[in-house]
Protein backbone atom coordinates (compact mmCIF):
# COMPACT_ATOMS: atom_id res chain seq x y z
CA UNK A 1 0.00 0.00 0.00
CA UNK A 2 1.52 3.55 -0.44
CA UNK A 3 1.74 5.69 2.21
CA UNK A 4 -0.17 8.26 2.99
CA UNK A 5 2.30 11.21 1.72
CA UNK A 6 2.17 13.57 4.51
CA UNK A 7 4.32 16.41 3.85
CA UNK A 8 1.58 16.67 0.89
CA UNK A 9 4.12 18.83 -1.38
CA UNK A 10 1.64 19.64 -3.65
CA UNK A 11 -0.53 21.77 -0.73
CA UNK A 12 2.29 24.54 -1.42
CA UNK A 13 1.55 24.81 -5.10
CA UNK A 14 -2.28 25.04 -4.57
CA UNK A 15 -1.84 27.71 -1.59
CA UNK A 16 0.62 29.90 -4.08
CA UNK A 17 -1.76 29.82 -6.77
CA UNK A 18 -4.58 30.93 -4.64
CA UNK A 19 -2.43 33.88 -3.24
CA UNK A 20 -1.47 34.58 -6.97
CA UNK A 21 -4.99 34.35 -8.26
CA UNK A 22 -6.15 36.47 -5.26
CA UNK A 23 -8.81 33.67 -3.87
CA UNK A 24 -8.81 35.27 -0.40
CA UNK A 25 -12.04 33.12 1.18
CA UNK A 26 -10.83 29.61 1.27
CA UNK A 27 -13.05 26.98 3.51
CA UNK A 28 -13.30 23.35 4.13
CA UNK A 29 -14.33 20.21 5.32
CA UNK A 30 -10.69 18.67 5.82
CA UNK A 31 -8.77 15.97 4.97
CA UNK A 32 -5.84 14.13 5.69
CA UNK A 33 -4.20 14.79 2.07
CA UNK A 34 -5.70 18.45 2.29
CA UNK A 35 -3.58 19.18 5.74
CA UNK A 36 -0.79 21.02 4.09
CA UNK A 37 -2.93 23.20 2.13
CA UNK A 38 -5.21 24.05 5.13
CA UNK A 39 -2.17 24.96 7.54
CA UNK A 40 -0.54 27.00 4.91
CA UNK A 41 -4.18 29.20 4.55
CA UNK A 42 -4.70 29.30 8.01
CA UNK A 43 -1.48 31.05 8.99
CA UNK A 44 -1.60 33.44 6.22
CA UNK A 45 -3.38 36.81 7.87
CA UNK A 46 -4.72 37.85 4.23
CA UNK A 47 -6.39 34.89 3.71
CA UNK A 48 -9.69 33.94 5.61
CA UNK A 49 -10.73 30.21 6.18
CA UNK A 50 -14.14 28.97 7.02
CA UNK A 51 -14.42 25.80 9.01
CA UNK A 52 -17.74 24.07 7.34
CA UNK A 53 -19.80 21.73 9.43
CA UNK A 54 -20.94 20.13 5.81
CA UNK A 55 -19.48 20.73 2.49
CA UNK A 56 -22.39 22.49 0.19
CA UNK A 57 -22.01 25.76 3.18
CA UNK A 58 -18.56 26.11 0.86
CA UNK A 59 -20.72 26.36 -2.15
CA UNK A 60 -23.10 29.01 -0.67
CA UNK A 61 -20.20 30.47 1.00
CA UNK A 62 -18.45 31.65 -2.49
CA UNK A 63 -21.45 32.48 -4.02
CA UNK A 64 -22.10 35.52 -1.33
CA UNK A 65 -18.29 36.10 -1.19
CA UNK A 66 -18.83 36.38 -5.38
CA UNK A 67 -21.60 38.81 -5.48
CA UNK A 68 -19.42 41.00 -2.41
CA UNK A 69 -16.60 41.45 -4.85
CA UNK A 70 -14.31 38.36 -3.69
CA UNK A 71 -13.04 35.05 -4.71
CA UNK A 72 -13.10 31.85 -3.00
CA UNK A 73 -12.23 28.20 -2.89
CA UNK A 74 -13.72 24.90 -1.12
CA UNK A 75 -11.19 22.02 -0.38
CA UNK A 76 -12.97 18.85 0.72
CA UNK A 77 -12.69 15.06 0.24
CA UNK A 78 -14.40 13.32 -2.59
CA UNK A 79 -17.29 11.78 -0.37
CA UNK A 80 -18.53 15.37 0.37
CA UNK A 81 -19.20 15.72 -3.32
CA UNK A 82 -22.52 14.03 -2.62
CA UNK A 83 -23.61 16.72 0.02
CA UNK A 84 -22.93 19.42 -2.43
CA UNK A 85 -25.47 18.30 -5.43
CA UNK A 86 -28.40 20.47 -4.98
CA UNK A 87 -25.87 24.01 -4.02
CA UNK A 88 -24.35 22.91 -7.41
CA UNK A 89 -27.77 24.81 -8.97
CA UNK A 90 -26.49 28.17 -7.47
CA UNK A 91 -23.55 28.62 -9.21
CA UNK A 92 -24.86 26.99 -12.30
CA UNK A 93 -27.81 29.08 -12.37
CA UNK A 94 -26.25 32.51 -11.41
CA UNK A 95 -23.72 32.06 -13.45
CA UNK A 96 -21.13 32.43 -10.77
CA UNK A 97 -17.60 30.87 -10.43
CA UNK A 98 -16.79 28.09 -8.28
CA UNK A 99 -13.74 25.88 -7.24
CA UNK A 100 -13.15 23.05 -5.66
CA UNK A 101 -10.50 20.96 -5.03
CA UNK A 102 -11.40 17.10 -4.05
CA UNK A 103 -8.83 14.55 -2.52
CA UNK A 104 -10.27 11.27 -3.72
CA UNK A 105 -10.58 8.05 -1.19
CA UNK A 106 -12.05 5.17 -2.30
CA UNK A 107 -10.01 4.44 -5.50
CA UNK A 108 -6.57 3.69 -5.43
CA UNK A 109 -5.74 0.98 -2.56
CA UNK A 110 -8.54 2.43 -0.53
CA UNK A 111 -9.03 -0.29 2.90
CA UNK A 112 -11.94 1.53 4.14
CA UNK A 113 -15.25 -0.10 1.82
CA UNK A 114 -17.49 2.80 2.96
CA UNK A 115 -15.51 4.91 1.25
CA UNK A 116 -15.88 3.69 -2.09
CA UNK A 117 -18.66 4.25 -3.48
CA UNK A 118 -18.56 7.75 -3.46
CA UNK A 119 -15.31 8.24 -4.62
CA UNK A 120 -16.44 6.16 -7.29
CA UNK A 121 -19.26 8.18 -8.14
CA UNK A 122 -17.23 11.43 -7.70
CA UNK A 123 -16.43 12.28 -11.00
CA UNK A 124 -19.61 11.29 -12.68
CA UNK A 125 -21.72 13.21 -9.96
CA UNK A 126 -19.87 16.38 -10.44
CA UNK A 127 -19.98 16.18 -14.35
CA UNK A 128 -23.83 15.43 -13.79
CA UNK A 129 -24.47 18.22 -11.91
CA UNK A 130 -22.61 20.82 -14.44
CA UNK A 131 -18.88 21.22 -12.96
CA UNK A 132 -15.58 20.81 -15.16
CA UNK A 133 -14.17 18.03 -13.61
CA UNK A 134 -9.93 18.28 -13.97
CA UNK A 135 -8.24 15.36 -12.16
CA UNK A 136 -4.22 15.27 -11.18
CA UNK A 137 -2.58 12.25 -11.14
CA UNK A 138 0.92 13.27 -10.87
CA UNK A 139 2.74 16.01 -8.50
CA UNK A 140 4.13 18.02 -11.57
CA UNK A 141 1.05 17.98 -12.73
CA UNK A 142 -0.86 19.96 -9.96
CA UNK A 143 0.15 23.67 -10.30
CA UNK A 144 -0.51 23.87 -14.01
CA UNK A 145 -3.91 21.80 -13.31
CA UNK A 146 -5.05 24.07 -10.57
CA UNK A 147 -4.08 27.25 -12.30
CA UNK A 148 -5.99 26.44 -15.73
CA UNK A 149 -9.21 25.56 -12.88
CA UNK A 150 -8.95 28.65 -11.30
CA UNK A 151 -8.71 30.30 -14.42
CA UNK A 152 -11.58 28.74 -16.45
CA UNK A 153 -13.40 29.12 -12.96
CA UNK A 154 -12.95 32.39 -12.73
CA UNK A 155 -12.45 34.13 -16.29
CA UNK A 156 -16.13 31.91 -17.84
CA UNK A 157 -17.63 31.61 -14.67
CA UNK A 158 -17.78 27.85 -14.59
CA UNK A 159 -17.86 25.45 -11.32
CA UNK A 160 -14.29 23.31 -11.09
CA UNK A 161 -13.45 20.73 -9.21
CA UNK A 162 -10.14 19.55 -9.26
CA UNK A 163 -9.68 15.71 -8.40
CA UNK A 164 -6.32 15.39 -6.40
CA UNK A 165 -6.20 11.58 -7.21
CA UNK A 166 -5.37 8.70 -4.40
CA UNK A 167 -2.66 7.86 -6.05
CA UNK A 168 -1.34 11.01 -5.63
CA UNK A 169 -1.84 11.77 -2.34
CA UNK A 170 -1.59 7.83 -0.56
CA UNK A 171 -3.88 5.38 0.38
CA UNK A 172 -4.84 6.05 3.60
CA UNK A 173 -2.97 3.53 5.78
CA UNK A 174 -5.12 2.72 9.01
CA UNK A 175 -3.44 -0.06 10.67
CA UNK A 176 -0.36 2.62 11.29
CA UNK A 177 -2.85 5.51 12.28
CA UNK A 178 -2.12 7.76 9.04
CA UNK A 179 -4.29 10.59 9.62
CA UNK B 1 -48.91 36.27 16.19
CA UNK B 2 -47.30 38.69 14.04
CA UNK B 3 -47.85 39.06 10.07
CA UNK B 4 -44.71 37.75 8.10
CA UNK B 5 -45.19 41.08 5.53
CA UNK B 6 -45.54 43.88 8.09
CA UNK B 7 -42.47 42.23 10.51
CA UNK B 8 -40.02 42.37 7.52
CA UNK B 9 -41.62 45.58 6.68
CA UNK B 10 -40.74 47.17 9.36
CA UNK B 11 -37.16 45.79 9.57
CA UNK B 12 -36.17 47.32 5.99
CA UNK B 13 -37.57 50.78 7.08
CA UNK B 14 -34.67 53.22 6.42
CA UNK B 15 -32.84 49.97 5.47
CA UNK B 16 -29.68 51.87 3.97
CA UNK B 17 -26.94 50.48 2.37
CA UNK B 18 -28.25 47.10 3.96
CA UNK B 19 -28.12 44.08 1.45
CA UNK B 20 -30.73 41.93 2.11
CA UNK B 21 -30.96 38.06 1.12
CA UNK B 22 -33.85 35.81 1.24
CA UNK B 23 -34.56 32.31 1.30
CA UNK B 24 -36.56 30.34 -0.87
CA UNK B 25 -40.57 30.16 -1.14
CA UNK B 26 -42.16 32.92 1.78
CA UNK B 27 -39.44 35.29 2.03
CA UNK B 28 -38.66 35.83 -0.65
CA UNK B 29 -41.75 36.63 -1.86
CA UNK B 30 -42.21 38.79 1.31
CA UNK B 31 -38.92 40.46 0.10
CA UNK B 32 -40.36 41.19 -3.71
CA UNK B 33 -43.55 43.14 -1.78
CA UNK B 34 -41.92 45.40 0.18
CA UNK B 35 -40.08 47.01 -3.06
CA UNK B 36 -37.46 44.88 -5.43
CA UNK B 37 -34.19 46.60 -4.27
CA UNK B 38 -30.66 46.39 -5.89
CA UNK B 39 -29.60 45.37 -2.78
CA UNK B 40 -31.43 41.94 -2.56
CA UNK B 41 -30.51 38.49 -3.75
CA UNK B 42 -33.73 36.89 -3.55
CA UNK B 43 -33.18 33.06 -3.63
CA UNK B 44 -35.51 30.53 -5.44
CA UNK B 45 -33.35 27.41 -4.65
CA UNK B 46 -30.25 26.25 -2.93
CA UNK B 47 -32.73 25.41 0.12
CA UNK B 48 -30.03 25.65 3.19
CA UNK B 49 -28.02 27.69 2.03
CA UNK B 50 -29.39 31.51 2.45
CA UNK B 51 -27.65 31.92 5.85
CA UNK B 52 -24.12 30.59 4.23
CA UNK B 53 -24.59 33.36 1.68
CA UNK B 54 -25.13 35.85 4.07
CA UNK B 55 -21.98 34.82 5.60
CA UNK B 56 -19.84 35.38 2.40
CA UNK B 57 -21.31 38.81 1.67
CA UNK B 58 -20.58 39.61 5.17
CA UNK B 59 -17.00 38.95 5.24
CA UNK B 60 -16.80 40.04 1.24
CA UNK B 61 -18.27 43.32 2.44
CA UNK B 62 -17.48 44.02 5.89
CA UNK B 63 -18.65 48.10 5.77
CA UNK B 64 -22.38 46.64 5.69
CA UNK B 65 -24.73 45.35 7.35
CA UNK B 66 -25.86 41.92 5.86
CA UNK B 67 -29.35 40.76 6.62
CA UNK B 68 -30.48 37.18 5.33
CA UNK B 69 -34.25 36.83 6.15
CA UNK B 70 -35.48 33.25 5.23
CA UNK B 71 -38.11 30.74 6.41
CA UNK B 72 -38.09 28.08 9.95
CA UNK B 73 -37.75 25.33 7.15
CA UNK B 74 -35.13 26.70 5.19
CA UNK B 75 -33.11 27.32 8.26
CA UNK B 76 -33.61 24.06 9.59
CA UNK B 77 -32.00 22.76 6.35
CA UNK B 78 -29.18 24.73 7.06
CA UNK B 79 -28.81 24.74 11.08
CA UNK B 80 -25.34 23.47 10.98
CA UNK B 81 -24.34 26.97 9.05
CA UNK B 82 -25.25 28.59 12.72
CA UNK B 83 -22.36 26.93 14.04
CA UNK B 84 -19.93 27.75 10.73
CA UNK B 85 -21.41 31.41 11.69
CA UNK B 86 -20.99 31.27 15.38
CA UNK B 87 -17.41 30.11 14.55
CA UNK B 88 -16.70 33.25 12.20
CA UNK B 89 -18.52 35.68 14.74
CA UNK B 90 -19.09 38.16 11.41
CA UNK B 91 -19.78 41.30 13.34
CA UNK B 92 -22.09 42.82 10.50
CA UNK B 93 -24.64 39.50 9.52
CA UNK B 94 -28.00 39.44 10.79
CA UNK B 95 -30.29 36.40 10.23
CA UNK B 96 -33.63 36.82 10.60
CA UNK B 97 -36.32 33.39 10.55
CA UNK B 98 -39.92 34.47 10.27
CA UNK B 99 -40.92 31.37 11.53
CA UNK B 100 -44.34 30.06 10.74
CA UNK B 101 -43.73 26.59 12.01
CA UNK B 102 -45.07 25.73 8.51
CA UNK B 103 -43.14 24.35 5.34
CA UNK B 104 -45.31 27.13 3.60
CA UNK B 105 -44.58 26.09 0.27
CA UNK B 106 -45.49 22.19 0.00
CA UNK B 107 -48.97 22.23 1.97
CA UNK B 108 -48.69 23.94 5.48
CA UNK B 109 -46.95 20.89 6.86
CA UNK B 110 -45.75 21.58 10.34
CA UNK B 111 -41.76 21.87 10.98
CA UNK B 112 -39.47 21.00 13.90
CA UNK B 113 -40.45 24.21 15.51
CA UNK B 114 -43.89 23.28 15.81
CA UNK B 115 -42.80 20.56 17.35
CA UNK B 116 -40.35 22.06 20.16
CA UNK B 117 -37.26 23.07 18.40
CA UNK B 118 -36.17 26.97 19.78
CA UNK B 119 -33.85 27.72 16.71
CA UNK B 120 -32.63 30.64 18.93
CA UNK B 121 -31.46 28.40 21.62
CA UNK B 122 -29.99 26.51 18.71
CA UNK B 123 -27.99 29.91 17.67
CA UNK B 124 -26.85 30.84 21.06
CA UNK B 125 -25.61 27.05 21.83
CA UNK B 126 -23.37 27.53 18.59
CA UNK B 127 -21.97 30.56 20.13
CA UNK B 128 -24.22 33.62 18.27
CA UNK B 129 -24.93 35.49 21.54
CA UNK B 130 -27.52 37.94 20.08
CA UNK B 131 -30.03 35.24 19.59
CA UNK B 132 -33.70 35.90 20.38
CA UNK B 133 -37.24 35.18 19.49
CA UNK B 134 -40.11 37.85 18.83
CA UNK B 135 -43.58 37.39 19.61
CA UNK B 136 -45.23 40.88 19.68
CA UNK B 137 -45.30 43.54 17.25
CA UNK B 138 -44.07 45.83 19.21
CA UNK B 139 -40.58 44.21 19.46
CA UNK B 140 -39.97 44.60 15.59
CA UNK B 141 -39.18 48.79 15.40
CA UNK B 142 -36.32 47.35 18.13
CA UNK B 143 -34.66 44.44 15.99
CA UNK B 144 -34.79 46.77 13.25
CA UNK B 145 -32.32 48.85 15.21
CA UNK B 146 -30.49 46.49 16.33
CA UNK B 147 -29.97 45.44 12.37
CA UNK B 148 -28.09 48.54 12.29
CA UNK B 149 -26.24 49.04 15.54
CA UNK B 150 -25.14 45.77 16.64
CA UNK B 151 -21.77 45.13 16.61
CA UNK B 152 -21.75 41.37 16.27
CA UNK B 153 -23.75 38.78 14.78
CA UNK B 154 -27.19 38.71 15.82
CA UNK B 155 -30.07 36.19 15.24
CA UNK B 156 -33.47 36.61 15.30
CA UNK B 157 -36.99 34.16 15.14
CA UNK B 158 -40.02 36.57 14.50
CA UNK B 159 -42.73 34.40 15.39
CA UNK B 160 -45.50 34.87 12.44
CA UNK B 161 -48.87 33.59 11.37
CA UNK B 162 -49.43 30.61 9.27
CA UNK B 163 -51.82 32.54 6.86
CA UNK B 164 -50.60 31.95 3.30
CA UNK B 165 -50.44 35.60 1.77
CA UNK B 166 -50.78 36.89 -2.02
CA UNK B 167 -47.28 35.96 -4.13
CA UNK B 168 -45.25 38.45 -5.55
CA UNK B 169 -42.61 37.30 -7.37
CA UNK B 170 -38.95 38.83 -7.65
CA UNK B 171 -37.30 38.08 -10.99
CA UNK B 172 -35.91 34.75 -10.65
CA UNK B 173 -33.10 34.81 -13.57
CA UNK B 174 -29.99 33.86 -11.58
CA UNK B 175 -27.37 36.06 -13.86
CA UNK B 176 -29.31 38.76 -13.81
CA UNK B 177 -30.00 38.85 -10.17
CA UNK B 178 -26.56 38.30 -9.62
CA UNK B 179 -25.75 41.23 -11.96
CA UNK B 180 -27.64 43.49 -10.66
CA UNK B 181 -26.44 43.13 -7.09
CA UNK B 182 -22.49 43.06 -8.28
CA UNK B 183 -23.43 46.59 -10.17
CA UNK B 184 -25.11 47.55 -6.66
CA UNK B 185 -21.95 46.69 -4.73
CA UNK B 186 -18.98 46.80 -7.18
CA UNK B 187 -20.18 49.29 -10.61
CA UNK B 188 -19.91 48.34 -13.10
CA UNK B 189 -16.15 48.18 -14.22
CA UNK B 190 -15.72 44.86 -11.93
CA UNK B 191 -19.60 43.84 -11.52
CA UNK B 192 -18.63 42.39 -15.25
CA UNK B 193 -14.97 40.88 -13.73
CA UNK B 194 -14.21 38.04 -11.98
Amino acid sequence: MTPLNTLSPWGDDIYALFTAHHIELVSFVPDGGHKRLIELCQSDAKLCTITLTTEEEGIALAAGAFLGGKRAALLMQSSGVGNCINMLSLPRVCNMPFLAIVTMRGEWGEFNPWQVPMGQSTPKVLAASGVLVYRVDTLDAVGPTVEAAIQIAFNSRRSVAVLLSQRLIGAKNFTRGDK
Amino acid sequence: MLNRREALRTLLQERGEMIVVSGLGSPTYDLAACGDESLDFPLWGAMGGAAMVGLGLALAQPNRPVLVVTGDGEMLMGIGSLATIAAKQPPNLRIVVLDNERFGETGQQRTHTAMGVDLAAVARGCGIEHSLTLRETAQVATLREQLHTTQAPLFAVVKVSSEELPRVLPARDGSYLTHRLRMALLGPARATEA
